[in-house]
Formats: C-alpha cells, structure tokens, sequence
C-alpha cells in the first residue's frame, strides 16, 4: 500500500460521520457496536432470569406446602407433577438449574456483559472495542450456551440435578440420578460454550482498558465502574480456564472410561472398573473458579453501585485510592479462599486453617468498601432516584450477608451450618441480592444511555424498589434461622424430620415473601418494555454526571462520539467541588465539573 | 398458626402495597415538572422511606427471634461443641453489633442528607487517618476471630487415639446409612467396594482377623464420656454425615475414608429432659396433632406423636431420596451400651448364616 492510501485509511478511520450502510441484520443481529452487544446481553440475561427467579417460585412452593398438588406444576412440569404433585428429581432439577442460571447466565453475563460492554467504550472513551468482531463472537456464544442450557430442561430423562456445583460422582453417573444422563451432557457442553464466550468477553476488555483509553484518561482517573469490569475480566481470565479444564475431564470421565473423579464406587448393583480418582479433586477445580465467581458476579455491582453513589449524592466517592486498592485486594485474595467451600471434604484440616486464614483477610477490603460507601452518603445532596435506592439497598445487603460470611469463613463455626439453609442466605444476600441489586441500579441509571436518553418510569421504579427490598429481607432473613436449626439444604421435603417439623411455618413465610417479590418484578419488566418504546425523553445528561458516556452523542452511531473524541483532564468525581474561596462551585451554578473541563483558574488542583 | 403467619405476612404486604400507591399517586398529582429525575418532593418521601426501612430491617430482626428462636438447636450434646458454641455466641455479638450500627449508619444517612434543592454537598474526597482506623479495626477484630478459630478447629480436628477412643465406621449409600464398630478389638476390618457380595453389604474382607469380630448396624449407639473416632466411607456417590446436635460432620468420599472424632456429653435421655428439647418438642407435637386433626378429616392417618432422638443425616446432595437418608443415633450408659452390643451378632457370625 502506498503511503498516500495509507494515510487516507487512517483519515477514512478517524472519519466518523461517514457512514455504512445498515441492514437489519447488521444492525440487531450480528452488530459489533458494543452498545447494540451490550443490548443484547441485557435482554438475553433478563430472559434467563425470568426463567431461573420462576423456577425458585416453583420450588420454594414445593417446600412450604410439601407435596401438595398445586395445577401450576402439572402445567409446567408434565410428567414429572403427575396429579400436580412435584417429584423429587425435579426438585433436585430445579434447584440445580436455578443456581446456574442465576449465577452464570444472568449475574455473569447479564449483569458484567452488559455493563462492561456499554460502559467501558463509552466512559473510558473510545470508539468501541478492541475488537468488535470477538466481541459479537462472544455475545452469540453466550446465546449458543444459553439455548443449549434451556434444551437441556427439555430432555427425556430431565436437566442435571446434582446442584449447580455438580459434584462427582452424582454427576458422572446416570445410575445415581437420571438428570446424569443427557442433560448433564448438556449442561457440560453449555458451560464449556459459556466459558469460551466469557473469556473472549474478558479478553476485549482488558485490552480495551489498556489500550484505548482517551488522551488523559490515565488509570487513575478511570471511574470505578471501569476499575472493577477491569479487574473482573482479569479475575475470569485466570479460573474461568480451571473450571473449563474440570469440565473436560469430567466429560472424560463420563463418556472415555477415564477415572479423574472417580474411585471404588459400586452402584446399581455393580463394581464400576474407576481407580485412583478423587471427588475432592473436582472440588478443588470447581471452587477454584467457584470463588472468584463470586467476585465476579459482584465486583461489576459494587463498581456500578459506586458510580451510582457519588453521582446521586453529588459528591465524590470517599476514598477513591482505597476503594480500586480494595478491588485489587479482594481479586487477589479471591483466588486464594476457595477452600472455605471445603472445609469438611476430607481434605488435610490444616488447609482448612489456611483456607480460614485468607477468608477472614477477605473481609477486611469488604469492610473498607462498606464504610467507604456510608461516608460517600454522608454530607451528601442525596438525589433518591431508583438507581440510588438499589444501590443503598446493595451496601445494606453486603453487609448483612457479608457478616454472616465471617461465620461460614470460620472453619470450626462451619462445620455445623455448612450445606444447611445458613449458606443459602448468606450467598443470596451478599451475592445474589447483591448482585441484582447493582443490576437494577446500573439499567435504571444507564437506561438512557441504552435508550436514546428514553427514561424509566420513576414512580414505578419506586414501587419496584421498595416490593424486592422488602421482600429480599422478608426472603432470607428468615432463612438464618432455619438454618440455624440444622435443617440441611437441597431435601425435597423436610417432612420426614419430625424434628423439623416446627419449621413449616418459617419455610411458609419465606414462600410468601418470595412469591410476592417475584411478582414485584413483573412492575420491573412491564417498565423496562413499556420505557424503551414510550420513555419520556431526557436531557442528554439527565443525572448531572461527570462521566464521559453522557458527552456522547444520544443517537446510536458507530463510534459513540460524531467529532473527535473527548480528551479528559480530571478525575470522574468533582461533584461539588468548590472554588478557592469558597464562594460558589468550581463552575458557577452547577455543583459538577465533568471529566472534559480543563482545570479552571479558580480552582485548586488535587491529587486526582 | 401457619394461617395466622400467613395472614399477617399478607396483611404486612397489602399495608406497604398501599402506602406505595398512595406515594404514587401523591407523587403524580402534586408534581410539577414530568420528568423521570428525582425531585426535591421524590427524596423527601424516599428519604423518610428509608428510615422506616431500617426500623423495618430491625423489626424483622427482633420478630424472627421472637417467633424462631425456639427452633435453634439446643444445647450441644459434644465436648467440642461447647467451644463452638462460645466462638459461634462472640461472632455473632460482633456481627450484631457491627450490623446494626451499619445499617443504621447507611440508612440513616441516606434519610437526613435527602437532597434539597438549597442544599449542598461536602466536597470530602479522602482522610487517609479515618481510613486507617476503619482498616485497622477490622484487622484487630478479625485477627482475634481468626485466632480463635483456628484454635477450636485444629483442637477439633486433631484426632489422636490416646485415651482409648471407640471406633465406628460410619458407612454410606444410595439412600442409607450402616455403622460399623470394631467389636472386642476395636480394629475395623480392611474393606473395599469390590468385596461386597450377598450379606456383606460393606465389602468387608472376610479373611482379615480384625474382620471377624465386627459388628455392622443400622442404628448408632454410643457410650456417653468416651470419645469416637467415626472412619466415614461412601459406596456410590458424596454423602455428608451431619449430626447437627454434636456439632459434627464431614463428608463421605467414595474412594477415600474420611474421619471426625468428638465424645458425647450427653446421654438421650438426659437430652430429652433438657428444658429447650422439652419445649421443642412439645410445640412439634401440638403441630403434628394439628396436622393428625387435618388428615383424619381428609381420610388419611395421622401422625405419631413425636419423641426426641439424636439423628445423623446426609448433607449432600446424592440424589432423588437425598431427603431421607437419616440412621437414629442412641447415646446411652457404657452400660447400656455393653449390653446393647452384647446383642448384637458379630460379622463372622453374620456371615455363616
């Protein structure tokens, strides 16, 4: 090429007004613009969640009213409610594809694909990924698995059902549980095309945080949002490839005779050839990935619940330095706690005080963050839109469920609560709820963005904020107790307990809780559609934020910004800042001073 | 009593359901301006909200206790649980504590610095100092927790065999539990899944001496004051032997022999005199007779009333009965317990038959 069509290539690129041509098909379908990609992932996760929260409300009426027919099984489950009354193996089918839903499908990809493909172009200032091509390949990888994973429900001999941890030997065997057979063999095949999927994800955002930031935009001015996407897709480089390479050997295992996981078993009234393999092995692999998930799924919700914060209170996140440490902290650390699952597996007990040991430490950035959080609020002009209200509702939540983590982290207090109803609402809380809550906050608040400045209905944001926040707590709280009393997870009935039978009561209200909660996001959904066609349009900046996302042009274009991109000379968080005298804002009448402002004369330089 | 919690959650609901509409409508008519941006009127009402949220969160606290704090295990019927139980009591002081001021703290703040069009927020970016206390807090905190778990769980999990302990194989499958005591030896026998043939159930090698005086049950018995050494074993899949009562479990690995060792405390009949146990398990009865009144209605049986008895359960998911793997643990008298075993046939024995 010569150098007078080189340098107009590179003109032609840096020409963004000049357009291509748009099908249908590459503008929905097989779009490389992150914004459309983030879209996608949006409205796919939302999908998986109708499908993963239904499933919890079948379930959980199941444990209230134990083996009462109820038409709404017969309906959804056919053969397997025959005169409506639910049968165990799709009991134990249900809650093992809930929690990989949720914890995969929806607080993965739909809370961390969304947000970290619409959020990082925009607010680190680019014009659009790395490489958009990968990015599209992994959007419709994520879809692959997730069609894969709702086929699987629809198998003859039913989904997996050995819990979402999918422990061998019960997930290796089809003698054991029939949900071992062909829908584990998808549910095998489904994660691995997930796992594909995040890592391609996870690589373009590294590399899109390092590489493309605008002029100015050094890594210590990047909003929060981007630190913790950043740092989530280094945490899912590093064991998402562990739980692939668990998968593997557990596809061998099932299907070439090999014995990774497995060792004398006899079942079904024979001796299996399987020697030398260990079930704790799996165990390692799983919670190797299975930890740092958790990370995963809530760094992206505390970034967006950061970002949220200081917008709303009109002042700057307390702490900035400290909180990216605490990111840093609490992604190190979580790839060295995944013992804590294990505590009573049969491994050596003094891995377990090591496990205990680097669990405890984990709380200590987590405690940083929370007050971090409460001082952002303190002093603040607190502006309660719906985003604020879910992200408030987060630090609460973490907090709550974080506490009790300090009970499950301790390898003597666990074992008399491990596997009982104690974990379960522990990790709902602190990463379940959690999580979902900075998915609310991060769609209300971003909804604009997403939607040519269209806006969620307020009012009914509120109503939906205050049904879950409600709810959640009327859910899980509860659930300590239960816990509490011994009363292990994952029994289809506890009726065979007599001992438990003073439980009935408590295991109702939290049905009643749940139901009314799942019915409350239904308000969610209707606003969320209804606000995409018909949401009142608002300003271009509607929440006064620093951010370079709203300095974007409102329509949709290839490449986000129409002339060049912005340069940034300032940190995300001069929200109130006053000028050196004090007489009045840094930019007088408006208490912010977005990333694009040049320092002004009258203002005093900060480390930032 | 369950109408009545059912009832009451509906009517709590219906209540905020309510007060939310009214917000609502409140909100729309009086509103000024028609955007979706919180206005000064939307934080006034949200703020209030949130301080009734954190005295709503306190209530629950206090209600759950009120309601359920019956239904908490009872006193720990093991050496070591004792321990247990005083880490679990400090740990949950600290977390009540901490959690209570938090939340206080969070929503509080959220309350009074609702925001007003007049007012202004503080420009407070950092303070290296507070920052350091709020780490350095936690770090102190944590570390005496740390300390003194690893203390209880090194103690607990340091299985010695000085003083004599009893051994018992706790043995596990598809959907029951076996015990396996070593007899007059007290030396299990060698075993390995491959063994199992006809009667003998656990693949115990027939041709090992220690074997012969074995003894394998359905029913766990145990000698209050001496410490046993459970050697667990799984036939088919992950099982977990959980006896919440002596604050003990560990799972069943197939292909491995996992072990956890404690010495009961108190015999089941001293357990059943327990002041909470009785309490327990006279609420249990008044449900069950309830229940026996509902299904007498519908034509099915009733209920047998209920009688408090130690239980080992499975606390892994191992399948479609996973719900009812359950083996009744008796501690009795080293009396009682001789005898009992003097009953029982040896596998020898069981063998020949």
């Amino acid at each position: 090429m010569s150098a007078h069509a080189e340098a107009h290539a590179i003109d032609h690129h840096d020409d963004h007004g000049h357009h291509h041509k748009e099908t249908f098909m590459t503008k929905y379908i097989f779009s490389q613009d992150h914004k459309m990609i983030s879209k996608q992932y949006l409205i796919t996760g939302l999908l998986m969640g109708f499908i993963g929260i239904a499933m919890s409300i079948l379930f959980r009426m199941q444990l209230a009213w134990p083996e009462e027919p109820f038409t709404i099984f017969e309906i959804l489950l056919g053969k397997w409610a025959e005169g409506g009354v639910m049968d165990p193996s799709v009991y134990l089918a249900l809650v093992t594809i809930h929690g990989t839903i949720m914890v995969f499908f929806v607080l993965t990809a739909g809370l961390s694909g969304t947000f970290s493909n619409l959020l990082i172009p925009l607010q680190i200032g680019a014009r659009d990924m790395a490489s958009g091509f990968l990015n599209m390949i992994s959007y419709w990888l994520f879809f692959l698995s997730s069609v894969i994973m709702v086929m699987s429900l629809f198998v003859e001999a039913g989904p997996a059902s050995a819990g979402w941890t999918i422990y061998p030997p019960l997930s290796a065997l089809p003698q054991a549980i029939p949900g071992s057979g062909a829908g584990m063999t998808l549910w095998l095949v489904s994660m691995a095309v997930f796992i594909a999927s995040s890592l391609l994800g996870s690589l373009n955002y590294i590399v899109t945080v390092l590489n493309l930031r605008t002029k100015g935009m050094s890594m210590t001015r990047l909003p929060l949002t981007i630190w913790a996407f950043f740092i989530t897709a280094i945490i899912g480089v590093v064991s998402f490839p562990v739980l692939l390479s668990a998968a593997l050997m557990l596809i061998m295992d099932r299907s070439f005779g090999t014995s990774f996981f497995l060792s004398d078993i006899y079942i079904a009234g024979e001796v299996l050839h399987n020697q030398g393999g260990s079930p704790v092995l799996f165990e390692h692999l799983f919670w190797f990935l299975g930890h740092p998930e958790v990370y995963i799924v809530l760094l992206p919700a505390l970034g967006i619940t950061s970002e949220v914060i200081a917008t709303n209170s009109r002042k700057p996140i307390f702490g900035y330095r400290a909180m990216v440490a605490s990111i840093l902290a609490i992604a190190f650390l979580s790839t060295i706690v995944w013992g804590h699952h294990m505590f009573i597996s049969g491994m050596n007990p003094f891995l377990g005080s090591v496990f205990t040991f680097t669990t405890l430490l984990i709380a200590i950035p987590s405690a940083v963050k929370a007050f971090n959080y409460i001082t952002t609020l303190w002093k603040g002009n607190l502006q309660l839109n719906p985003a604020m209200l879910f992200s408030i509702a987060l630090v609460s939540t973490f907090i709550t469920g974080g506490l009790t983590g300090i009970i499950l982290g301790d390898s003597a207090l666990d074992i008399n609560v491990h596997d009982t109803y104690f974990v379960v609402a522990h990790f709902h809380l602190v990463m379940g709820i959690s999580a979902l809550y900075g998915l609310f906050a991060g769609v209300y608040h971003w909804f604009p963005k997403m939607f040519q400045s269209r806006m969620m209905n307020k009012n009914l944001g509120y109503v939906h904020f205050w049904i879950t926040a409600v709810g959640a707590y009327g859910v899980f709280f509860p659930m300590h107790f239960i816990g509490m009393a011994g009363l292990p997870r994952r029994y289809y009935t506890n009726t065979n307990f007599p001992y438990f039978d003073d439980l009935a009561d408590v295991n109702v209200v939290i049905t009643i809780f749940a139901i009314i909660t799942s019915i409350g996001q239904l308000v969610f959904l209707y606003n969320f559609i209804h606000s995409m066609f018909y949401g009142k349009k608002g300003p271009k900046n509607p929440w006064k934020s620093n951010t370079l996302e709203w300095t974007a042009e409102i329509k949709h274009i290839h490449g986000n910004w129409d002339g060049p991109i912005p340069h940034v000379y300032r940190w995300p968080y001069d929200y109130s800042k006053l000028n050196k005298d004090d007489s009045d804002y840094v930019i007088p009448g408006q208490d912010f001073v977005p990333q694009t402002v040049p320092l002004q004369e009258n203002e005093d330089e900060l480390d930032h | 009593m369950t109408a009545f919690l059912v009832v009451l959650v509906i009517i709590l609901f219906g209540v905020a359901v309510w007060q939310m509409s009214k917000i609502f409508q409140m909100s729309r008519a009086k509103q000024t301006d028609s955007s979706e941006i919180a206005s000064d009127k939307d934080n006034n009402v949200q703020g209030w909200l949130m301080l009734s949220f954190v005295l709503f969160i306190y209530a629950l606290c206090i209600y759950s206790f009120w309601a359920w704090g019956d239904v908490l295990l009872p006193q720990s019927a093991s050496e070591h649980g004792v321990e247990i139980d005083q880490l679990w009591l400090i740990s949950m002081v600290i977390i009540f504590i901490v959690g209570i001021i938090t939340q206080w703290l969070l929503h509080y703040f959220a309350f009074k610095y609702r925001g007003r069009a007049t007012q202004r927020a503080t420009f407070y970016a950092d303070n290296d100092k507070l920052e350091f206390i709020w780490t350095i807090i936690p770090v102190i905190v944590l570390a005496g927790l740390i300390i003194y778990g690893l203390f209880t769980w090194t103690d607990i999990m340091n299985i010695d065999t000085d003083d004599d302990p009893l051994v018992v194989e706790l043995y596990a499958y598809q959907f029951d539990w076996r015990a396996r005591y070593g007899g007059a030896d007290n030396t299990l026998g060698e075993a390995n899944v491959r063994l199992i043939e006809g009667v003998n159930q656990l693949g115990v090698d027939a041709s090992d001496p220690n074997a012969q005086d074995d003894v394998i049950v359905n029913e766990l018995h145990l000698p209050v004051g001496r410490k046993v050494i459970f050697k667990m074993r799984s036939q088919d899949v992950l099982h977990s032997a959980y006896m919440p009562h002596f604050r003990a479990q560990m799972n069943c690995v197939p292909g491995m022999i996992t072990q956890f060792a404690f010495t009961p405390t108190v015999t089941t009949e001293e357990m059943r005199m327990d002041e909470e146990v009785v309490a327990k398990v006279e609420k249990i009865n008044k449900i069950r007779r309830e229940n026996t009144v509902a299904l007498l209605a519908k034509g099915e049986e009733g209920l047998e009333p209920y009688e408090f008895d130690y239980m080992l359960l499975c606390n892994k998911i191992c399948g479609n009965n996973h719900y009812n793997m359950q083996m009744k643990i008796i501690v009795e008298t080293e009396e009682e317990y001789n005898a009992w075993m003097a009953e029982q046939s040896t596998l020898a024995q069981a063998l020949k038959q």
